[in-house]
């Protein structure tokens, strides 16, 4: 296994849309080892993109099992190929990416999605999932397309407006 | 070349200041860092990062004239790449009346809260203005122990929940 080393702005690679996996071999899977390793190397990542270190292919690994408040989720995934089938619901969040150092934004990402996917083996995997999964899975998602969470950086007052539509966190007043 | 200075810019806000104060300050060979800019209440408000050789003052001088600004200069101890990461946010919402951020950031400042950030706006009405802010920073305490701090407000609609900066 091997930590390899992570495309950074302004790469241009990153703006790159990955390409179908569809030799599911044990060279992927190998692959797959390395991608992991490299999350674990730097800052507490939940997750990572195969193209962000180079490999133009969609693959990717979420796993949010480990935030300080513990989030609903499905532990260490290995996805594939992997699809938004379906969404709802937004919410602002703040993210930050192991290609971006040293900045970090807040970013709208839909609350509910279903995804499809394939295991590192080609089997098929469906997931429904919600929140900060949700967010994590769509962050990664976009790495594939080229798209970077700066892309969809929004200003704060932003969320004056959502107020009324969504409301979260804290508890009710008495 | 790292000594910033903290450039202070205010005035009656209208198309084309961030254009042409930025465009003076690079035809003369200054940098910009972070900065902060905003329209409140009708006038545009610049907060601004800047190194440069020399003095900004005279650099600006035609161009704050011609907008009528008001130009504000510090030299600063800060630099760049300092960021700290918010943890925690706290939305105030409420019936607007005087007191209400005064008494929310006495708590926040009792119990450690470092604010990085506060925004604030008056909404609704001129006869039934509503105050909303929202405020990130950093407190190493549990969330819990803010928020029962913060419970004893009164009419104060407070609500603080953990910000989890996801690194993807």
């Amino acid at each position: 296994m091997a930590v390899l080393e992570i495309l950074k702005i302004p790469d241009d690679r990153l703006k790159q849309v990955s390409e179908p996996v569809e030799q599911f071999d044990d060279e992927l899977r190998a692959f797959i080892d390395d991608l992991e390793q490299t999350r674990r190397d730097g800052p507490a990542a939940v997750g990572i993109a195969a193209p962000q270190v180079g490999r133009f292919q969609r693959v990717v690994i979420v796993d949010v099992s480990n935030t300080r408040k513990p989030v609903p989720n499905h532990g260490y995934m290995i996805l594939v190929n992997p699809e938004i089938t379906h969404w709802d619901g937004f919410e602002m969040g703040r993210e930050g990416c192991l290609s971006v150092p040293d900045y970090t934004g807040n970013v709208i990402r839909a609350t509910q999605i279903k995804i499809r996917a394939q295991d590192p083996w080609g089997q098929p995997l469906e997931y429904e999932m919600e929140g900060y999964e949700a967010r994590a899975v769509q962050h990664e998602l976009d790495h594939l397309d080229g798209m970077l969470f700066i892309d969809r950086v929004v200003s704060r007052r932003t969320d004056l407006f959502q107020r009324k539509v969504y409301q979260k966190g804290g508890k009710p007043k008495k | 070349m790292n000594d910033w200075k903290m450039l202070t810019l205010v005035g009656a806000d209208q198309p084309g200041i961030v254009g042409q104060v930025t465009n003076a300050l690079y035809r003369a060979g200054w940098n910009l860092g972070e900065a902060s800019m905003i329209r409140l209440g009708g006038n545009f408000t610049i907060m601004m990062m800047v190194t440069g050789e020399g003095v900004v003052e005279p650099v600006l001088q035609p161009v704050v004239d011609a907008l009528g600004l008001h130009m504000h200069v510090d030299n600063i101890a800060g630099s760049l790449h300092q960021h700290v990461v918010p943890n925690i946010q706290v939305r105030v919402a409420g019936a607007d009346r005087a007191g209400i951020v005064a008494q929310v950031t006495a708590v926040l400042a009792e119990q450690g809260f470092n604010i990085l950030e506060l925004e604030s706006d008056v909404a609704g009405s001129s006869e039934r203005p509503v105050y909303i802010m929202h405020i990130q920073g950093y407190a190493d305490l549990p969330l819990e122990s803010l928020e029962a701090a913060l419970d004893n407000l009164g009419d104060i609609d407070v609500r603080v929940s953990p910000i989890e900066t996801l690194i993807g």
